[in-house]
């Protein structure tokens, strides 16, 4: 015997849409600028039919099994991109807790036993509250991709060095210094000490905003590892702060050139490299 | 078995690592280098690594042997051509290697070595000046 619901379900496939189209409209958290109502209709009625061509009497109370694999696959990509469009996890949530409710409305106007109508409706809600669920998990993912692609992004232009001098690099870093970061910066200058055969790299400070004895450390093994590779090392922009925080934690900088601006480390640069930066005598053009 | 060529420039001794180094094989560096050194009165060591990618604690342990043996032996070693990799592994493990000078290349360890030369004669003369005085 097929169930009752589902037929119900199957036959009234029109009116659910129009009841869910209609709760959906009348939501608040609408969002017409993100994504048209064509495209929204569009997007649901793709979703219904998955969901209702697939229904069957065994699947009905286990939202995993194999018949909802379509349902599965487009919840999990309107999750995915409501979370690049920017839809808030509120306004997801309520676009398939409004199906809930246009269902379970088909059901009250078609079955006319309580007790009949009763159980359905449980079927049917805890149904939905899994594929709710399912929904919730993938926008989550969707947001943390965009997070993470962010952070690689960050990593990836945040660490620029630049040639200011034939042989002398620069590293302005900004932002904190974790191992990570540290790892990149050490990567980055030392192939670009190899690439440009440059003999001083002048490592910029001004952007970090603290310097504990972690960051200290990695401060210390970027100058070693420039050190081993035959260039010398020269730290720049230590703010008064900084230097007040390493002396109280006993973080002993004596062998690193340190300088408080990127432009007295440039000046001690040019003195190592022996070169010198004279004013044009104007007087003599006239 | 495999030998490392080490090669004799005036003053200077010149070693070229071609492959990746083994135990052994840095160990017997290690003691044919002391006694070239020893042979030839050199001055200076110029090590170049540019071919080494694999580097372990051992190694570094080796390298930081030589030089405090030359050292000793009144030789300055300059290690050249160390690749960012090898550099950031040796930090790594906490061998920085302090006693032993670094060049980026062939040329500059060279000319590095050249200056001490230079610097460390000048001085012997100076000192030898000022007694005299």
């Amino acid at each position: 015997m097929k169930n009752e619901a589902i037929r119900i379900l199957q036959k009234k496939n029109k009116a659910i849409l129009e009841s869910w189209m209609k709760f959906q409209l009348l939501d608040e958290g609408l969002r017409e600028d993100l994504m048209s109502n064509d495209d929204l209709r569009s997007q649901s009625e793709e979703l219904l039919s998955a969901l209702t061509s697939n229904l069957n009497d065994n699947n009905i109370e286990d939202a995993k099994s194999m018949g909802f694999e379509q349902v599965n696959d487009i919840l999990a990509s309107v999750s995915i991109s409501r979370a690049k469009q920017g839809f808030s996890p509120r306004e997801t949530g309520n676009y398939i807790f409004s199906l809930k409710n246009a269902l379970l409305e088909i059901l009250q106007q078609e079955i006319k036993d309580p007790q009949e109508l009763y159980m359905q409706s449980i079927k049917i809600g805890k149904l939905i509250d899994s594929f709710s669920i399912d929904t919730f998990e993938t926008f989550l993912r969707g947001r943390e991709d965009v997070i993470l692609r962010q952070t690689d992004e960050i990593t990836e232009i945040s660490t620029p060095v630049i040639q200011v001098w034939d042989g002398i690099l620069a590293l302005p870093i900004i932002g904190t210094l974790d191992s990570a970061r540290t790892q990149v910066v050490m990567e980055n200058l030392l192939q670009k000490i190899v690439e440009t055969g440059s003999s001083i790299a002048i490592l910029d400070i001004s952007g970090v905003p603290a310097v504990d004895s972690l960051v200290a450390q990695h401060l210390i093994k970027t100058v070693s590892a420039t050190r081993l590779m035959g260039a010398e090392c020269i730290i720049s922009g230590i703010r008064p702060e900084i230097a007040q925080t390493v002396v109280h934690l006993g973080i002993d900088l004596s062998n690193i050139l340190t300088k408080s601006t990127l432009a007295s480390a440039l000046k001690t640069a040019f003195t190592m490299l022996q070169l010198q930066v004279t004013r044009k005598n104007v007087t003599n053009l006239n | 078995m495999e030998k490392i060529p080490i090669l004799r420039m005036g003053r200077l001794l010149l070693v070229t690592i071609q492959v990746d180094l083994y135990d052994r094989l840095a160990e017997s560096l290690e003691a044919d280098l002391v006694q070239m050194i020893n042979k030839t009165g050199a001055r200076g060591v110029l090590i170049d690594i540019s071919a080494v990618s694999i580097i372990d604690s051992f190694m570094g342990r080796i390298i930081g042997n030589i030089a405090a043996m030359s050292k000793i032996l009144d030789a300055e070693t300059v290690v050249v051509g160390m690749q960012p990799a090898v550099a950031i592994t040796l930090v790594e493990l906490g061998l920085p290697l302090s006693g032993v000078f670094s060049a980026l290349n062939v040329e500059k360890g060279m000319e590095l070595l050249r200056s001490k030369l230079t610097n460390m004669e000048r001085n012997v003369d100076g000192s030898d000046d000022g007694s005299a005085e």
